[in-house]
């Protein structure tokens, strides 16, 4: 008899690091390979199941980050460290840092989108001999929204990373903007050996991708991450069907040659 | 091994079969139908032939015997999960030459795209076949079309012949035995099938995801209501969705269920947060059309409708759907000029 994907297994919360009123990071324990960009479907009986996102990798934890915006995530916030969460996964492809690489890399991520890419930001921050220059572009909506600030912090020393948000009443360290306005900042150099991830909101991917294929990218040098309602993870329900593609299976990750074909 | 039996023949080879499977078969669900004192024809357990409705088209299809509506994965009580029990018995089917194309469909989603499903699979791997031949196409059928009017693979198929005897060609050596025993005369049975349908379909050749950029969906815009209907109906759709469901006020105790979905329905994409794609009627159409006549080959080499016709036969609007393929050739034609 085959496997049954569709039980959960019990994971104990180990830590809970808050980011804003909205969104904690939930450290999960967690035995077993995982890569960012994957996901897991968590489950609170009740309340039901969403994806989410693995925000970090540790040996015998995985970092879910969530934003309190639904049913199922509302519900969440309300389990502490000791209680359990039910997991099922990981799930899709994830990011492949081999891809990346001995090239100049671009990262551009935009509210929670931070959260998939945090693994591929990390581990070229730790091993920086592994890469050329790198940058990395954040936006968020409003200071208050300003996820990870201790791990841009720490990037800050050894790559450019340009923190901005959309908007601010106050004086605010960082950048007032829309990502995009920062991408002729970047420092450029062979366009042909230079990668970028980009991950965020439906419009703000749309723009970023447009800009940097504007200042010359190879489209085959881009990668998105897309983000969609999915009940099984699995290649069945459907929800996530993007004309022949399933983004569960076939992504979440897309390099930008098959990604600019997905057209709900 | 074909013969010509009579209703008290397999009546009796129903009774063995009893033992170790549920009999399905599409019949009359007196009262049942969606307009007042009107019968609904679809598919329930049977014990006897006589209860088959041969001459008309079953207004669902078989797909809930492998996919139920509503289908417990497991329970939960405090800290434990319980997998739900699979039925006592294996399932005998009675199909279509068309619904038996479409069970390949639904292998191919439930077992080979991405791993196999484990609650599909311990229902696939217990179901035995048996072929209804189609003396005449029905209303809206368009099957030739869609090279699904004449199927192989079965263990039994059956005829019903005017006389009230039925012909049966059985490849199931245990069943043909006890017919031969029972003393059935043999002769040699081909199914029938259809060979041309009223409806015909052409999917144009150079059909590509360009075609969503064409003005033909703006009319389904207004023209669909989203019921959903054409999806429940289609033996092909396979969408569903999570529900977990709890029987104390505590939430301690339910279970976690998954219940088809309908990619026309409202809520089918939403994601947490409120973002939701497709919002138009006519983008819906669009994305349900291609998937059966187009994303679905470009994965599995061939086409996932099968022209039964269902989705016509129950949509209040009016809609066709062998209307709406029809439009695609001018529609590509549109977008390649642009």
């Amino acid at each position: 008899m085959i496997k049954n994907d569709y039980i959960p297994f019990p994971s104990r919360i180990l830590e809970v690091i808050r980011h804003t009123e909205i969104e904690y990071t939930f450290r999960m324990e967690f035995h077993g390979t995982v890569r960012p960009g994957q996901f897991f479907e968590v489950s609170i009986p009740k309340y039901g199941e969403a994806p989410i996102s693995v925000s970090g990798i540790g040996e015998n934890f995985v970092d879910l980050t969530i934003r309190r915006v639904g049913k199922v995530t509302n519900e969440v916030f309300e389990r502490y460290v000791g209680d359990t969460l039910l997991l099922r996964g990981p799930y899709g492809n994830g990011f492949d840092v081999s891809d990346y690489r001995g090239r100049d890399i671009i990262v551009m991520a935009g509210g929670t989108g931070l959260s998939p890419v945090r693994g591929v930001v990390d581990y070229f921050s730790e091993h920086p001999e592994q890469r050329g220059h790198m940058t990395l572009i954040a936006g968020f909506k409003t200071p208050h929204d300003i996820l990870f600030r201790d791990d841009l912090n720490r990037w800050e020393k050894n790559m450019d990373v340009i923190l901005t948000v959309d908007c601010a009443e106050e004086d605010v360290a960082c950048h007032v903007g829309l990502v995009t306005q920062y991408i002729p900042q970047i420092q450029l150099g062979d366009v042909r050996n230079t990668v970028a991830v980009v991950v965020g909101p439906p419009a703000m991917m749309r723009f970023s991708v447009q800009g940097l294929l504007g200042i010359g990218l190879p489209e085959a040098n881009i990668w998105i991450s897309q983000e969609r309602k999915m009940c099984c993870g699995l290649g069945k329900c459907g929800h996530c069907k993007i004309g022949d593609t399933y983004v569960c299976l076939d992504g979440p990750v897309f390099n930008y040659t098959k990604g600019k074909f997905l057209a709900d | 091994m074909g013969f010509c039996v009579t209703s008290m023949q397999l009546n009796a080879l129903f009774q063995t079969w009893q033992s170790n499977y549920y009999i399905y078969a599409p019949r009359i669900f007196s009262g049942g139908g969606r307009f007042s004192d009107t019968d609904c024809i679809r598919y329930g357990k049977i014990d006897c032939v006589d209860e088959i409705v041969f001459d008309k088209k079953s207004e669902y299809s078989f797909k809930e015997i492998l996919t139920p509506v509503s289908q417990t994965l497991f329970f939960f009580t405090e800290g434990e999960t319980k997998e739900a029990d699979a039925p006592k018995k294996g399932a005998v089917i009675f199909l279509r030459s068309c619904d038996l194309h479409a069970l390949k469909r639904l292998d191919d989603m439930y077992l080979h795209n991405g791993p196999a499903d484990y609650y599909y699979q311990r229902l696939r791997e217990n179901i035995k076949i048996v072929l209804m031949g189609c003396t005449h196409s029905f209303e809206n059928c368009f099957c030739v079309s869609m090279g699904t009017n004449v199927s192989a693979s079965y263990d039994m198929s059956i005829d019903c012949q005017p006389d009230g005897t039925y012909l049966v060609d059985c490849r199931d050596e245990a069943w043909g035995q006890q017919l031969e025993a029972a003393g059935a005369s043999q002769m040699a049975v081909v199914p029938s099938h259809v060979e041309e349908n009223s409806v015909t379909v052409q999917i144009p050749e150079n059909l590509t995801a360009e075609v969503a950029k064409s003005s033909m969906w703006k009319e389904y815009d207004s023209r669909c209501i989203n019921c959903g209907r054409c999806n429940f109906v289609c033996p092909t759709c396979t969408c569903f969705t999570m529900q977990d469901l709890f029987y104390s006020e505590n939430g301690k105790a339910g279970e976690r269920r998954r219940v088809w979905a309908s990619c026309m329905v409202d809520g089918f994409t939403d994601v947490a947060g409120g973002g939701s794609y497709r919002k138009k009627n006519g983008e819906r159409m669009r994305f349900k059309v291609l998937h059966k006549v187009l994303d679905y080959r470009q994965r599995n080499g061939y086409h996932m409708c099968v022209g039964c016709g269902r989705c016509d036969d129950v949509c209040p609007e009016y809609i066709s759907f062998s209307g709406c393929i029809n439009k695609l050739q001018n529609a590509m034609t549109e977008v390649t000029e642009q």
